[in-house]
Formats: structure tokens, sequence, C-alpha cells
């Protein structure tokens, strides 16, 4: 389809960007549509950004507002930041969808509806009042571009000669109206087409169904090319993106690819051991199927013997990686003491999400940064990282590994669920290019020593060696009681304990030895610096570039490094009169650094369950410059 | 056979320098020091051997055992052993922990590395009693035993080992009595040529919190009349006089008196292959019956974890050859920006 021309090139409009969201039942397929959107405009040469917003039911109730699904897509012929504050264009499949979502579509955008979910029984599920249908409001005409559509029969009629069940034809609805979607934003069909020609024709061995699916997807296009329901089509052209072969990836793809990485630059294999949690749980699907690489992945019993096979795995010479949310790392607390004591590498992926307790699972949130620094028994210093967003999630995976082996101690990376779940053009890293791991294993005692010294430190980082079982003359035992200096040996000593622990700790402070500096970006000299930690780069660069443009001088800087802080942050934050950190939570890194840096922060802190809108993010930062440090 | 001879290793080269730390008269020396002499019988090279434990009394094994060790956390020490053994299959694995470490609150962890046939040899110094928290009743200790947090008798019931291993579709299980290192020896021998989970339980003296608890079973005198030892092929008899046999009948186990009515061809044959005789073995509870010893289960054609594992690794290997890391970056679809 990508070699047709446009039915009515005169009526074509361009826009900078666009924001569409996909919204059903969660059994409508909307993740699925919403992702072949993406992918297309990915190809087609945008730059893009998703949100998918589901709930954690499967399958709730049918048609109830607790049960949809909705994914947003973001994209541009510019560089962007977020999945988009307000939506510009919305699909509904049924009344719960629209239900939920109308509010968020901007005065003016696109409203198509299946106008066959409006039934009786629909508009009930959905919780509307008995003779209520919202489609009967007039001012949805004014406000919006209104347009109902008999998406549902529009379907069944293009299938009807398929001689598929009505069940197969009714689930093809979405590739109908993603058909829409696509003349309407006057997009290519190919990429969908050979999608569904590989996953159902191929994979599941159903080609009737790829045939389906493919014919609605067509039969939807041309409704919009000869229907005449919208006057005119819009284009999105590619964004300036730098030169390079780019794909899509999402957070959760891109950190396993950083741990396929980080095993092959290691020389090592690796054990991902892990319970399913959302949002983590695609973590260990993804890992599963690469055995071919070296990486084995054990799903454990509960959260807590997941991070101890893996502390066993690192014990036994493997890189041992556990991955999480919140409660699970909770859970991990006491093991991850142990991996302290240990002196051992691993890796914990913390998929934040929100909570406390059960929280919202398929909610996003940031508020596990102090329980990551602090969650567990006695004085247990980590490295925390965290990813500024989806594909920055390979590189930082890398460094994860990299610093665990080197500083022999658990490294906490802290990604959350938009990151996990969202995605975004990367272009392909020069896999040459990346520095080996570099791991020794030591094979005799070190000089002077008749015995192995399992906790004889490397004078300059501080860290012990990583002796092996199967090595000859290193038998040694580790534990969780303290440790004799040296020797490893178990000891009640208080100085030696009292020493212990400020080895242990300044073993970390010095991983800031060899981690990058912390990057301002100050064209002009700013009073006021926005920091901001994970997720938030998105918002927070939206908003700084918005101000600027407003006219507004402002600083912005972005934190992968928790702990320990980049060496220079002192220095960075003492440049600056206001220092403002938007947080989705209650102000943990405020909290750091004032306890640090003894320096005044100015928070903004919203916990809604999303990323923020970078209008909101703006007007906060804004009436903060306006109305001085508070 | 390995073309390089193996060095000759005795007891005292698995012995470390640390002072062993236990009450005087502890059943846990009796048990460490028949672990050092069959290590040396088992053809191993010292370095392959790991020791791994929770936390209690008996989990401070490995600071004793010049091996390579790992002291862990309560109740977790089936995962660590888990982990050592996906990491590197070839390690010779023993996890030597309490009662209350494995089977209260390591419970869970218990159950799984069985159930998955881990290739781990299990021993579980089995005193019915905390010991290092100073004398609370553990998931062992019998109905109405009173200790520190129960003066008015333990109203619990108490979990039988060896049940819940069966329970757990463990392949290996046996018991042997703290004292009796030559029968000790014999059974971690066989659990060490087992591949998977090898479970012993050993009825270990407390004699501090919990002394003579397992009397009836491990002293000279009452042993003989309040154990049974199972034998392979043998019919299942006891007594002093093995004058005493076991006999299944009416769908039940019964104790039945030799000499009589009935001689030893009235008795169950051991067959450590059968399962449900393992199992209703593993139900003898005294004093209504002698309690078993010796091997009770043995499961050799169930493939070990590890063995599994590996398995799908080479075929993996072999069927996803072509897919380096540079194919999995790209991905299925790319784009190029010139």
């Amino acid at each position: 389809m990508s070699t047709q021309a446009p039915s009515r090139p005169n009526d074509l409009v361009d826009l900078d960007s666009v924001a569409i969201r996909f919204c059903g039942d969660s059994g409508d397929g909307m993740q699925l549509t919403g992702g072949q959107f993406t992918t297309t405009s990915a190809l087609f040469g945008n730059d893009f950004s998703t949100f998918p917003d589901f709930p954690a039911e499967i399958r709730a109730p049918r048609g109830t507002t607790f049960g949809v699904s909705g994914f947003q897509v973001h994209f541009a012929d510019h560089h962007i930041h977020t999945p988009g504050d307000a939506v510009n264009a919305m699909v509904a499949m049924n009344p719960a969808a629209f239900k939920v979502n109308i509010a968020d579509v901007e005065p003016g955008g696109v409203v198509i509806v299946n106008e066959d979910e409006f039934t009786k029984v629909g508009l009930k599920k959905a919780g509307y009042a008995p003779d209520e249908n919202p489609l009967d409001d007039e001012s949805l005409s004014t406000r919006y571009q209104f347009r109902p559509i008999p998406i549902s029969r529009l379907t069944r009629e293009s299938l009807a000669d398929s001689e598929m069940g009505a069940k197969d034809i009714d689930r093809c609805r979405n590739m109908y109206a993603l058909g829409l979607v696509y003349w309407l934003y006057d997009r290519p069909l190919d990429a969908t087409i050979d999608y569904l020609q590989s996953y159902f024709g191929t994979k599941k061995n159903l080609p009737k169904v790829a045939e389906i699916n493919i014919a609605a997807l067509k039969a939807g296009y041309y409704f919009g090319e000869t229907a005449e329901i919208f006057p005119v089509q819009y284009r999105v052209s590619p964004a300036p993106l730098s030169k390079g072969t780019y794909r899509k990836i999402s957070g959760t793809e891109a950190t396993v690819l950083g741990f396929a990485a980080a095993a092959q630059k290691a020389s090592k294999d690796l054990l991902y051991a892990g319970y399913p949690i959302t949002p983590a749980s695609e973590l260990l699907h993804g890992l599963s199927g690469l055995k071919h690489l070296g990486i084995r992945t054990f799903q454990a019993e509960d959260e807590i013997a997941a991070v101890c096979a893996a502390i066993g795995a690192s014990f036994a010479g493997q890189i041992g990686v556990t991955g999480t949310s919140g409660p699970g790392l909770a859970l991990k607390g006491e093991a991850l003491g142990l991996a302290v004591m240990l002196e051992l590498p691993i890796i914990v992926v913390d998929v934040q999400r929100a909570g406390p307790a059960t929280g919202m699972p398929t909610k996003t949130e940031q508020a596990d940064l102090l329980q990551a620094m602090y969650g567990r028994s006695g004085e247990t210093p980590c490295i925390i990282l965290a990813p500024s967003g989806p594909s920055d999630c390979f590189e930082l995976v890398v460094e994860a590994v990299r610093l665990a082996v080197r500083c022999m101690c658990p490294v906490l990376f802290l990604s959350d669920g938009s990151i996990a779940n969202g995605a975004e053009p990367w272009k392909l890293p020069d896999l040459d290019a990346i520095e080996p791991i570099v791991i020794e294993h030591p094979t005799e005692p070190a000089e002077g020593d008749e015995h192995y010294r399992p906790y004889r430190r490397d004078p300059d980082t501080l860290s012990r060696q990583w002796a092996i079982p199967g090595t000859p003359g290193l038998e040694h035992r580790v534990g969780g009681l303290e440790k004799e200096d040296i020797t490893g040996n178990v000891s009640y000593d208080s100085d030696n304990h009292d020493h212990m622990i400020r080895q242990r700790e300044e073993k970390i402070r010095r991983a800031a030895d060899i981690i990058a500096p912390l990057e301002v970006d100050d064209p002009e000299g700013a009073d006021v610096l926005v920091l901001g930690w994970g997720s938030t780069r998105g918002a927070i660069m939206g908003s700084v570039l918005a101000l600027r443009e407003e006219g507004c001088s402002v600083a912005v800087a972005h934190l992968r490094h928790l702990n320990p802080f980049p060496a220079n942050i002192e220095e960075i934050l003492n440049r600056y009169e206001t220092v403002i950190v938007p947080e989705n939570n209650t102000g943990q890194l405020k909290m750091l650094l004032q306890g640090r840096f003894l320096k005044p922060i100015t928070g903004i802190n919203e916990l809604k369950g999303r990323a923020f809108h970078v209008h909101e993010l703006r007007d906060r930062i804004r009436d903060l410059m306006q109305g001085g440090a508070s | 056979m390995s073309d390089v001879a193996l060095p000759t290793l005795k007891a005292k080269d698995f012995t470390t320098d640390q002072d062993v730390r236990w009450c005087p008269g502890c059943g846990d020396y009796a048990v460490l020091a028949a672990v050092r002499k069959t290590l040396p019988d088992l053809g191993r090279k010292k370095e392959d051997f790991v020791f791994i434990s929770g936390i209690g009394c008996a989990a401070r094994f490995p600071y004793y055992m010049e091996t390579y060790g790992l002291h862990s956390i309560h109740g977790r020490a089936p995962a660590f052993a888990t982990g050592v053994k996906i990491a590197n299959p070839e390690l010779d694995v023993w996890l030597i922990s309490g009662d209350g470490d494995l089977l209260s609150i390591g419970g869970n962890h218990t159950m799984h590395i069985m159930r998955r046939n881990v290739d781990v040899n299990i021993i579980l110094l089995n005193n019915r009693i905390y010991g290092l928290t100073k004398g609370q009743y553990s998931p062992t200790s019998e109905r109405g035993k009173v200790t520190k947090s129960t003066p008015d008798g333990s109203i619990d019931s108490p979990l039988n080992p060896l049940s819940l291993a069966l329970g757990a579709d463990s392949t290996f299980i046996a018991r042997g009595i703290d004292i009796d290192a030559k029968h000790l020896t014999t059974l971690m021998q066989r659990g060490a040529a087992h591949r998977g989970t090898s479970f012993i339980e050993v009825y270990q003296d407390c004699n501090i919190f919990n002394h003579k608890v397992w009397f009836y079973a491990s002293q000279k005198d009452s042993r003989p009349e309040h154990t049974v030892e199972c034998v392979h092929g043998e019919p299942i008899v006891f007594g002093s006089d093995r004058n005493r046999g076991i006999r299944f009948a009416d769908g039940e186990l019964q104790v039945i008196q030799l000499g009589g009515e009935f001689s030893e061809a009235d008795c169950m044959v051991h067959d450590e292959r059968n399962r449900l005789q393992a199992w209703m073995l593993t139900r003898m509870h005294h004093p209504e019956f002698p309690e078993p010893l010796g091997v009770l289960y043995c499961n050799p054609d169930v493939p070990s974890y590890g063995a599994a594992l590996e398995d799908q690794v080479t075929a993996a290997r072999e069927k996803r050859s072509g897919q380096d890391l540079a194919t999995l970056v790209r991905g299925r679809e790319t784009w190029d920006v010139d």
C-alpha cells in the first residue's frame, strides 16, 4: 500500500505531531493496535513515544470501565520527549472506553467511536443511566470532530464471505479501526500486513485468521478513502533524526538486550532469577528465550528465592540478576543485605509501580528510591542507577553489570512502568565499541598470603577478589556474620565491625570515580536548575524547552546515578539559586539531596500513576520561577 | 576414570582452622565428623565441594568444612544452592541446616528444591527445638511440648520431614542418627551418588534444650525395639532378637510378633523404589511403631534439574546458532535515516 498515492492529495493537512489514543475493552486488542500504529510510524520515520495503559485484570467483566485498556502513541516530525499530554485523536471501541477517555481529548480533536457497541446492554455495563446515551449529546459534534461509525457491523459485512465464525470476525474490529486511522493519517499498511501474516499466518499457523485481519484492515482503510467522513487527511512528516539505523524499542526490550550484551562483554553466562510480578514479568519472558546466548532464567517459587538464587549463581561465578517491582524488592531486602556482606556482584532490576502494598500494579511511580537506598537492616550501601527512558536501559544495564563486578556489590536498577512499557526510536548501538567488562577470578592467594584471604581489598577500589568454587587451593567460607577484615573469619570485635562498615561504604563511594559527571544543559547561565531522575526526563525536557521558547532562562540536568551521586553534583547544585526536582513521589530525591548537601531543594511532586504532563509541569516550573524559590 | 589421579584426601583435609563453637556434647559434632569422613571417598576434588546453610546452630556447619562454603540467611539455603547448581552443575553441593530453618521459615524452598530435583545433598539436623534462639518449640516438636514459648504445652502438630519430602516428590529420602557415624556415612555416600535432591534426616540431640528427645531411637538398649533398619530387598524385621516385623494387611502396616503365627515371610520386603511403601514407612511413628532408618526411597530415573536445564541450553545453542547478539539487537524491523 505504500506505493498507493493518496486519494485526494489536495486535502492533505500537515501536522507537526499527533497523539492518538486507541481504547477499548481489555479483550479488544488495543495494545496490539497501538503497537502496530507505532511500528508503522517508526518505519515511516517519525519520532515517537508510547504509553500503554491497561488494567491489572486480564479479562475484567466485558464492557466495564475497569476493564478499559488504552494505548497512546505520540508521533512527530521533530524530536519529542513524552507520549503527549492532550489526546488529538481517540478511537473508542465501546461505551466504557469512551467514558473513561473522552475528557482527555483536546477540543477540536478527532473522536471515532464504534457506535454499534452503544447498545442498551453496553451502556449499562459502562455505568450509564437507563436511557442515557452519551452519543446523543449534541455538543460532541461541536466540541470534537465526532465520528460515530458502525465498526462492528462494517467489519462483519466486509468479512461476510470469509466463511469464518462470528467470534473470529468480531476479533478483527480493531484492525478495521486501525485501517481507518491509517487512512486518516496517511500511513502505509505494509508493516501491519507483514506482521499479521507472520504472527497469525506463520507463527500461530492460522492463515485464515491472518487473511481476515488483513481484509478488515484494508476494508477500514478503503472506508476512510470512500466514505468521505473526514474532509481531510493528515500527514506528519518524518523527523530529522541523526543518521543511522533505528528500531523501535521498549524499556523492557532494552533491558533484556542490555543483559545479553553485558554477558557477552564480560565473557560470562548470566542467570536471571525472577518471580512473576507486574510490570517486571516481561523481563523474565524476554530473557527466557536467550539460552543460546548463555542466559539462563529461573522462575523461582517466590521473590526471596529469586534473589537468593541470583546470589548463589554469583557465588559460583556467573552474573546473578534478579528483577521485580516494589513489593518484591521489599521481600528481597534481607538477601540484599547478605549480598552487601558477602561482597558479591548482583544486579536487581526494580520496575517501580504505584504503591504502597499492591497499589496500582499497572501504573507508574518513582516511590522506591528510598527503599532502594535504605530498605534493609543495618548499613547496607548499594549502587543505584536509574534509566532516563526506554532506550537508555540498554547502556545503563551494561554499566550496572560493569559496576557490580568492579565494586563487588549489589547494583539496583530503578526502572518504572512507564519506561518498561513505553517505546521510542533507538539508534542501533555499535556493539564493538562497548568496552569489555573485565573480570579476573584469582587462581592463587595474593602475593605474601599463605592462604586465600577473601576480604583482602584492592587498595584503589576497595573491592575484594572474586574467587569461585572449583578453583583449587582457594577454598573459603563467606556468610552473613560480620567478617574479620582480610581473613573473612567470623568476628564480633567492635573495632573491626566499625571498620568493615566504613570499608563497605567507602567502596561504594569510590564507584563515583568511574561514573560519568553530571552534565548540565544551560545555554544562558540560568539561576534555576531543574534536576530530574528516571522517567521524568521526557516531561522535564519538554517543559524546559517550552519555557525557553517563552523566553525563560532555565537549566536542566538529569541524574542516572543515584548512589553514589556523580562527583560533581555538589558543585552543580551550589551553582544555582533555585534547584527544582520534579518527582513522581513525595520528594525522595529531594530528601537525599537536602540531607547530603544541606542545599534547599524545591520539589514538584505528583503521584497520579502516570508521568507528568508537559504543560502542567511547565506551568508549575514557571510559577515557581515567577514566585521565587519556595 | 580421569587420567589424572585424584589426590588422596583424609578427613583432616576437610577441617578448617576455626574453633568449633557448638555446645560440648552437641549431636552436630558427630555429624561433622561423619561428613568429613565421607567426603574423601566420594572421588571428588576438594575444590568442587560447596557447603551451604541457612541460620541456626546446624547452619554454622560450613565454617568448619575446609571447602567452599556459604552461610546464608534464614530458611533460604535451598534457593542459594539452586543458584549455585544452575551456574555450575559440576559442583558437589551439600546443604546442611536444622528443622527450624528448613521446615519452618524455609519450608517453601525445601519443598521446591525437591520437586525440581536439583542435584543437592540435603542433611537435615532435626533436634526438634530451636537451639540458637535458646529453646522455643520447632515445627518438629511433639504436641504438648513445654518450652519457653509454650509454657502450657505446644498445640501444634509436628511436621514429619520425610513425609513432607515424599509429598514434594523427593527422589531420595533417608534417615539416620547422629551418633551412628558408620550408618550415616553409608547414607551420605548413597545420597552423594544420587543424581537429584537427596534428603537425609538425622535425629540429632540438642543436649542443652532438648536432651534425650531421640534417646528411644539412639541408645543401644532401646534402639532395636524402637527403630527398624530398612534394607532394600530384605524383610522389615526389628527387635533385639529380630523377633518382630512389619507386615502390610487390611490396608495398613501392622507390627507382628515372629516365631508363632507369623514368620519373616509374612513381613513386608523393603523396596526402596516403591513410593507408596515408602510413604507408609514414613508414617510409622514412635511409640506405636519402630521408626524406620536407612534409605527409604530412591528413584534414580528422574532427570535432575541441572541435567534438564543443560539439555535445553544445548538444544537452544544448536537451534539458534545463527542468532547472535547483533541480530537480536536489530530486532524484527529497522529503518535507516540518511
